[in-house]
């Protein structure tokens, strides 16, 4: 009989039936195959940018791997070491890579799931995974966040320009069990702008924290993209940033998460927000301070927020000073950073930072050279097909038809082979992209440990020029007291100086306690750090070998059908 | 390629006696002679044989590329219609010429070649393949010499194709006269439905072997890119240390293990697989020199037919008019007719042995390509088992891991 098939292959449904496989010949086949329960998801978004050479391919090509995402209970990786195994009777060792069989899409995705009117197909699937693995909690709270129905608005305020700005608002959806939220679902617009005042805000009020960092703003991109993808694009970024937001155990605590997620309407602006006035404002208040016509001390409130990026000119430059000071100065600073294990700890960051860039850019290029694989495995199934089809079509030898059996039997196999390829690619991708996480989630540590460094240089400065002070008020006291009498003025001088003292002893006294809390938050959030890392980097690790297991599998299965299929030197058909 | 040193197809050829005939070559030993520009390979070349017309049962010769070359030639020359197996091509790129792959697979080739002609009942009793297998090297060389001198030159061409040449120029020139402009083809809708199929099988062919050259390479960088990812995941996993450290430095201690498994089996794909297509490419190219040979002795019996039936015409005057040329007319007339004749003969032998071929070709195809497509799926089945097996025996470690952190 020509041609052979296992109808016993469990996954038949989801690829060409026989028939199907016949008719695929020189149209342009595979689109047809395409029509299986999942929607033609193209999964190579992540990992760097839609520019990647992946995703361009996958919008060629029509044959895209559905993505799948599995929820968390039947994830064979969270749950204790239990692996699917539907054919556990003869071979205990088979797994059940994520199979499409599996996969229920979560019911939060179904707002997303509106918005399919795009020409390249979302990738939020990918993320409903992120959900799983670090929710390490106990209790079953839950923040879903999704971000969808981007819009075009116009600016309503007055603009220089008639006709105005255009921006885009994307629809925030959080649905979530947690009672502070006050209700279980709710929704706001915001526009991108939003989203950097509450990342500023949040870098404000969360010094020491891994803040998760917020998307850019790629001006460039912005202009040079064409509308609808960058739209698109950044609708995925920030959807992944909020998210990651929630993940975070005090973040997602926090007011201003809260008002961004509930409150309609513009964000108040941070105080320390604006540059352009902020240089401006301290430009006009450094003349003053220098002649003593405004403090020049600074405030204790003020102290809780580093020096850079405040409008206080003066206090930037005594700060600098100080680190000046500190790198060249022969002398000592009053204080340093004394906590060996966290100097070392650094070190070994900075270390991890880059074995997990070279582990990424390594995935990359692995994740590149399976897809080529499974296109070439493809085209040359199809190169097969149509040599069969034209064996057949033009045969005057018996020879012929068993030949173009023969061929038929390895394109059908090949063009199998390649799905699989293209499947155990799109799951890689999704398991290997944790390292490109964990690059991002590095700029949130360095963030942290500058606000503790810049809280260690607050600190130094204003003990340092607390010893200028007492050093100033020794002599004045020492020069008066050679007066019989007392000097007026001196006496005035020094009621002052007394005054700065007490103010900046206040200030020290709160940078120190600022600098002791945010070397505190530091810690806990490297024992989070770490805690959590492991169980990604593990299950990552877990995802990535269970599925090169069963993909490898279920390829070595339909190659091994064809060699047996041809291992008769006799004239048989296959 | 294995099958092509078994026994010669002689018994199934039902004109020669049934007995256990054997002419068995094997191409083996590449060895580098000669420096720089004039360097070349050198092969050996051993007989075994029990074929009467052959001195003794074993014999042992060192040849070149170009005697095969040789032997290829004379063998279109002598047996048109055959089609004679193809040769691995001449090397394009010069700074491969030495490389392993390339010698690998011109190896293997030239031995397939030879196997070939060994086992076609036809070609197996040329002599000048007596000659190219047994000949000592000095021997070979001086009539490979003379021949080639013959070829040189002026003299590049056979005296009796140099009449052929004269009279392809004739009959163009009479074509003209005549007014017909097209060259001469067979009026045979069988043929023509063959011509059609061997070009485009030509077409189909170079396609799949292009990908499956392809494919080769893709193995190539997989392995390579899992090598990269191994290392990186051992120095991540040196980084990171504990448990889960361990894990990545099994993970990159496996990926290199796989790295340099899907080298070993890009290398077989290369000698199994698109060898094997390559081949069958060049088998149709050759098939394609016959189909011209064939056009060629068509033509030339028809010219001849057209020059008797003017000499006819012309002998029947000069009889009518008693010219005393008649006898020299008779006697052109006489020597065309017995010309004609074996060019006729010519061209039904080419047309008699390429209905031959042409079964045993496709054959033959469907035996080649059954084997290849059979030592594909094996390496590949045998391949992605080892891929499972290598990760699959991670997972224990990796469960550990999970357990203790």
């Amino acid at each position: 009989m020509m041609g052979s098939e296992n109808p016993g292959f469990e996954e038949s449904h989801l690829f060409a039936s026989r028939e199907e496989m016949e008719n695929l010949v020189l149209d342009d086949p595979l689109t047809t195959t395409t029509t299986t329960a999942t929607n033609n998801n193209n999964s190579y978004s992540s990992f760097r940018s839609a520019k990647s050479s992946i995703s361009d391919a996958a919008t060629r090509h029509p044959l895209s791997p559905p993505v799948l995402s599995t929820p968390a209970e039947s994830d064979p990786l969270l749950s204790p070491p239990v692996f699917r195994n539907p054919n556990a009777s003869d071979n205990n060792s088979y797994i059940e890579p994520p199979s499409y069989a599996d996969v229920i899409f979560s019911p939060f995705d179904d707002n997303s799931a509106n918005e399919i009117n795009r020409v390249d197909s979302t990738s939020h699937d990918l993320d409903s995974s992120l959900t799983l693995s670090r929710s390490s909690s106990s209790t079953s709270d839950y923040i879903k966040i999704t971000v969808s129905n981007p819009k075009k608005e116009q600016e309503t305020t007055n603009s220089l320009v008639p006709g105005g700005n255009t921006y885009y608002t994307y629809l925030i959806t959080t649905r979530t069990n947690i009672a502070d939220f006050g209700s279980s679902e709710f929704s706001v617009r915001r526009r991108f702008r939003d989203v950097v005042t509450l990342s500023d805000r949040l870098a404000e009020s969360y010094r020491g924290y891994f803040i998760p960092p917020r998307p850019d703003k790629n001006v460039v991109e912005s202009q040079v993209m064409q509308k609808q993808e960058f739209v698109e694009q950044r609708r995925v970024a920030l959807e992944k940033y909020l998210r990651r937001l929630a993940e975070h155990p005090v973040i997602r605590q926090s007011d201003e998460l809260k008002v961004f997620l509930q409150v309609e309407g513009r964000l108040p602006l941070s105080m320390s927000t604006d540059v352009a006035s902020r240089m401006l404002d301290g430009a006009v208040k450094l003349p003053k301070q220098l002649f003593g016509e405004s403090t020049a001390v600074v405030a204790p409130h003020e102290v809780v927020q580093p020096a850079k990026g405040g409008r206080d000119l003066l206090r930037l430059f005594k700060e600098l000073r100080q680190s000046v000071a500190n790198d060249w100065g022969g002398s000592k600073p009053p204080v340093v950073e004394e906590d060996k294990v966290f100097l070392e700890k650094k070190e070994w960051i900075h270390d991890l930072e880059q074995q997990i860039s070279n582990a990424s850019q390594q995935a990359e290029s692995l994740v590149k050279a399976q897809q080529d694989m499974g296109e070439t495995m493809g085209e040359l199934g199809l190169a097969f097909i149509k040599l069969t089809k034209f064996e057949n079509e033009e045969a005057m030898y018996n020879s012929q038809r068993v030949r173009a059996a023969d061929m038929k039997c390895l394109a059908t196999a090949a063009v199998k082979a390649s799905r699989f390829y293209r499947e155990l690619n799109a799951q890689t991708v999704k398991h290997l992209d944790t390292l490109h996480e964990y690059l991002g989630l590095m700029l949130a540590v360095h963030g942290a440990f500058s606000d503790r460094s810049s809280a260690l240089l607050t600190v130094q400065t204003l003990l340092s020029e607390l010893s200028t002070l007492h050093a100033r008020a020794e002599k004045l006291e020492a020069a008066s007291s050679k007066i019989f009498g007392g000097d007026k003025s001196r006496i005035h001088k020094i009621e002052e100086l007394k005054e700065t003292i007490r103010v900046t002893e206040d200030a020290k006294n709160v940078a120190i306690r600022e600098y002791e809390r945010i070397k505190e938050n530091n810690k806990c959030e490297l024992e989070r750090f770490d805690k959590e890392r492991r169980v990604d980097l593990l299950n990552m690790l877990k995802g990535f070998v269970v599925n090169q297991v069963g993909y490898a599998e279920k390829i070595s299965d339909v190659w091994a059908k064809v060699a047996e299929e041809t291992s008769g030197y006799a004239k048989d058909s296959c | 390629m294995e099958q092509q040193r078994s026994t010669s197809e002689s018994s199934q050829s039902p004109r020669s006696p049934p007995s256990q005939r054997y002419l068995s070559v094997s191409v083996s030993d590449p060895v580098k002679l000669g420096n720089g520009v004039q360097g070349y390979i050198s092969y050996r070349v051993i007989t075994k044989t029990n074929f009467p017309e052959y001195q003794g049962s074993e014999k042992i010769v060192i040849r070149r590329y170009s005697d095969f070359v040789w032997l290829r030639d004379r063998l279109f020359d002598k047996y048109k219609g055959i089609f004679v197996p193809p040769l691995p091509e001449k090397s394009a790129v010069e700074k491969f010429r030495f490389s392993a792959e390339f010698i690998e697979t011109r190896r293997q080739a030239l031995d397939v070649f030879v196997n070939r002609i060994a086992s076609h009942n036809e070609l197996q009793q040329s002599e000048d393949l007596r000659t190219f297998l047994q000949a000592d090297e000095e021997f070979l060389f001086q009539s490979m010499e003379r021949l080639r001198s013959q070829e040189t030159g002026i003299f590049k061409k056979k005296p009796a194709d140099l009449m052929q040449m004269f009279k392809d120029v004739q009959s163009k020139v009479s074509d003209v006269v005549l007014g017909k402009e097209k060259p001469l083809e067979e009026s045979n809708p069988e043929y023509e439905k063959l011509k059609h199929y061997v070009f485009e099988l030509e077409n189909h062919l170079t396609e799949a072997q292009k990908h499956a050259y392809r494919l080769l390479k893709r193995h190539r960088e997989l392995g390579q890119s899992l090598s990269g990812f191994g290392k990186a995941s051992k120095l991540l996993g040196a980084c990171e240390g504990q448990a889960l450290g361990k894990a990545f430095d099994e993970l990159g201690a496996k990926s290199e293990t796989l790295s340099i498994k899907l080298q070993k089996e890009a290398h077989q794909l290369l000698m199994n697989f698109e060898e094997p297509v390559k081949d069958y490419v060049r088998a149709v190219q050759s098939i394609k020199v016959t189909i011209g040979e064939r056009a060629n002795a068509f033509r030339h019996q028809c010219e001849l037919a057209e020059t008797m039936k003017l000499k006819e015409i012309n002998l029947d005057k000069l009889m009518l008019t008693r010219s005393d040329r008649v006898g020299e007319a008779e006697q052109e007339y006489k020597e065309l007719k017995a010309e004609s004749e074996e060019v006729t003969r010519r061209f039904e032998t080419i047309v008699r042995r390429m209905n031959e071929e042409i079964v045993r070709f496709q054959e033959q195809k469907t035996q080649d390509m059954r084997i290849a497509f059979h030592e594909f799926a094996k390496g590949q089945a045998r391949l992605a088992k080892s891929i499972a097996d290598a990760w699959r025996s991670l997972l224990p470690k990796l469960e550990a891991c999970s357990d203790t952190s």
